[in-house]
């Protein structure tokens, strides 16, 4: 098993006849996800050929439904279009929107997802690399090479942190990988995989990573002092970050004491989870964790 | 990025909120000269993006036109907490009866908006969350529903205003919302919200004395007026240069300088330089600097370039995980910038400690094994680069 997506999860790209969708369509389709169909409704009824799979273009995402059975969307078109494009996979029930675009303006962010609100779908993003279940399905641009599937669930904010981890525990392996995204409104939040899983059978531990910002770390070790029974282990990336200055991530800001690295840890530690200091660190934890059990 | 009092109180006044705004001024004469138009009392207000400025001396009242250009001669180039202050704002003086405060800003928890109001304003909104919570009323905005006159009424009887006010509040609420949505503001703040008397005694209204606006730079490209809030003169100089080349940098204190790819990961580097560090005398991280996905050669050459033309490093860790990026590609980019730096002059002669893992790690390794260049050391694993570069450092 895994989370949010499996080997029977079957998967469109909306801008997937853009650089970044092509570039990015041709990499899932080689780590052997389940690819039917882009959207685009300029060139809907064309077919793009990637390395030999011909991969039709719909006009909407209710069309690629209605003929692929399509059940999960992954987003790459420009930031400008984000939020009608995420409307409408909403508006077509589409089971799992993952918006990899960065750049989305807040307003609009918000505004979608009032929208998704009380609907059947789940959104991840913006502004992430998505999520893999190694050896199942992969949506979005988190390489598939650099892991293989295991016991380990991962939930973070940042792209290449979640990349580092799956790199120092590669021999051990993960059930899914999933990156929140950075901005300061995201879909899917770290409790929410956290719940996932919690109840997720092919999972036996979980590393948690995140940021300066918000206090999405913070709620998150609430929710595992009470809800989870699985081990834990936490990163946390930004205790040299000075106060008050953006570093990439426009959610990775801290003003004042809240939001900072040390109040994150001192949260996930109070809740029971060991926090590593360094990724390496924090790989170390696991593998004791995973070694007592 | 956020704006100066001057700067808001002019987006409020676009948007039809009532503000006390006069003349902005960079020089004593020019601050005397507005005190002349204004007339009568004025109140010179240095503007900083920071608060805490009445208590650091950057805001005085001035009776005559000679008081504002000694105002604006003790306040133009004070430094309040670590901001130089630039421009003076000379505003109208204004017989305030009661202060309040509202904002709107974005509520990141519940993924949407949130009205913040209290009947008593003037303080630090800090302050008055953690002294007199039950006076601060949060209301939660939807963000498809917005602000109109109902919701607006709800956030005035929320937050308990007084009735001779509720009208004008809720109409300065109306029209400061459409001022947050239609500047795609992640803050707008009013503080204080004052009831003023009028000049002749016969009434009072409410009116914006100061206000804090933070706008969202991802909203740029429907923004064509937020180029010109850019506060050149403030920034870091080596910060512009590096945004000038589309480079996200950010200066620090330390000595090693800090090329990485991805936000979490370039952080995670700082972090891990200084656990270094603390080993070593103290060793720092000198800047924040990620090339982001593809890291071509220029963009190397340009990080490079920036990171030295400061003085302070004296060593280089360059943090690469492959995933999107192959390290082929960046090790080549290392190998062009040293050509590129030794063509404009700027021959590489500090240390520099490569750390490439993940996708094609390998072939990047070779490369750089085999162009051998002058003070490029590899390390396998980031904390013992980081240990290597803290250590190149120090010594």
């Amino acid at each position: 098993m895994s989370i949010f997506l499996t080997e029977n999860s079957r998967v469109i790209v909306q801008g997937m006849t853009g650089s970044e969708g092509t570039k990015h369509t041709t990499r899932m389709l080689a780590s052997g996800t389940n690819i039917v169909g882009g959207v685009n409704p300029r060139k809907a009824g064309e077919k793009v050929d990637f390395d030999g799979a011909l991969i039709p273009v719909f006009g909407s995402v209710s069309d690629a439904i209605d003929d692929t059975g399509a059940d999960v969307t992954v987003v790459f078109v420009p930031p400008k279009f984000t939020k009608d494009a995420v409307i409408e996979a909403v508006d077509a029930s589409i089971g799992l929107c993952v918006i990899i675009t960065e750049g989305i303006p807040v307003h609009d962010t918000a505004a979608f997802w009032a929208h998704a609100a009380g609907g059947s779908t789940r959104i991840i993003g913006p502004n992430c690399p998505g999520l893999i279940s190694p050896g199942k399905s992969n949506a979005g641009i988190i390489p598939a090479d650099i892991t293989k599937p295991g016991p380990i669930g991962l939930v973070s904010k940042s792209g290449t942190l979640t990349y580092q981890m799956m790199y120092e525990l590669r021999d051990i392996g993960f059930s899914t990988a999933i990156g929140v995204g950075g901005d300061p409104i995201i879909g899917t939040t770290h409790i929410d995989a956290l719940a996932a899983f919690e109840d997720d059978p092919a999972t036996r531990a979980v590393v948690m990573i995140g940021e300066i910002g918000g206090d999405a770390e913070e709620r998150a070790a609430a929710f595992v002092r009470d809800n989870v029974s699985k081990p834990v282990v936490g990163y946390v990336a930004g205790f040299t970050a000075p106060e008050g200055k953006t570093m990439g991530h426009a959610g990775a800001i801290v003003s004042g004491s809240s939001g900072t690295a040390q109040a994150k840890k001192e949260a996930l530690e109070a809740a029971g989870v060991r926090v590593g200091k360094t990724p390496s660190e924090t790989a170390r934890l696991m593998r004791e964790l995973l070694a007592r059990r | 990025m956020d704006l100066f009092e001057y700067q808001a109180k002019q987006l409020f006044q676009k948007y039809g909120v009532p503000v006390g705004l006069g003349e902005v001024a960079t020089t004593p004469d020019e601050a005397a000269a507005a005190a002349e138009r204004i007339g009568g009392v004025t109140v010179v207000k240095a503007q900083v993006k920071t608060g805490g400025r009445g208590k650091a001396g950057g805001v005085k009242l001035a009776r005559t036109p000679d008081d504002a250009r000694a105002a604006a001669t003790a306040i133009l180039g004070m430094d309040i907490k670590g901001h130089t202050v630039h421009r003076v704002l000379v505003d109208p003086g204004a017989q305030i009866d009661e202060e309040y405060y509202v904002s709107f800003l974005l509520d990141r928890a519940n993924r949407s908006f949130l009205a913040m109001a209290s009947y008593e304003g003037g303080m630090e909104i800090e302050q008055l969350a953690v002294e007199r919570p039950d006076a601060l009323a949060k209301v939660p905005v939807d963000a498809l529903e917005g602000v109109d006159e109902a919701k607006a009424h709800e956030i005035v009887t929320a937050a308990r205003f007084p009735a001779e006010v509720a009208d004008q509040v809720a109409d300065v609420l109306v029209k400061l919302w459409k001022a947050f949505v239609g500047s795609d503001a992640t803050l707008v703040e009013v503080n204080p919200l004052a009831k003023v008397s009028s000049a002749d005694g016969t009434g009072s209204t409410v009116k914006a004395l100061d206000g804090k606006v933070t706008l969202d730079d991802n909203a740029n490209f429907r923004q064509p007026d937020n180029a010109s809030y850019v506060d050149v003169e403030s920034a870091d100089p080596l910060e512009q240069r590096a945004k000038d080349k589309h480079l996200n940098y950010v200066k620090l204190d330390g000595s090693v300088g800090i090329i990485g790819n991805g936000a979490g990961l370039v952080m995670s580097t700082l972090d891990v330089v200084a656990y270094a560090g603390e080993q070593r005398g103290g060793v720092e991280p000198a800047n924040f600097l990620d090339i982001g996905g593809g890291a071509s050669a220029e963009v190397m050459a340009n990080g490079l370039e920036i990171i030295l033309s400061d003085p302070d490093v004296r060593s280089v860790f360059v943090n690469v995980f492959g995933g999107i990026t192959a390290c082929d590609a960046v090790a080549n980019g290392i190998v062009s910038a040293f050509d590129l730096l030794a063509d404009r002059g700027d021959e590489i002669t500090r240390p520099l400690v490569v750390r490439l893992d993940g996708n094609n790690a390998e072939l990047g390794r070779r490369i750089l094994t085999d162009a051998a260049l002058p003070g490029v050391q590899q390390v396998d694993t980031m904390d013992d680069a980081a240990d290597r570069a803290a250590g190149l450092a120090g010594a």
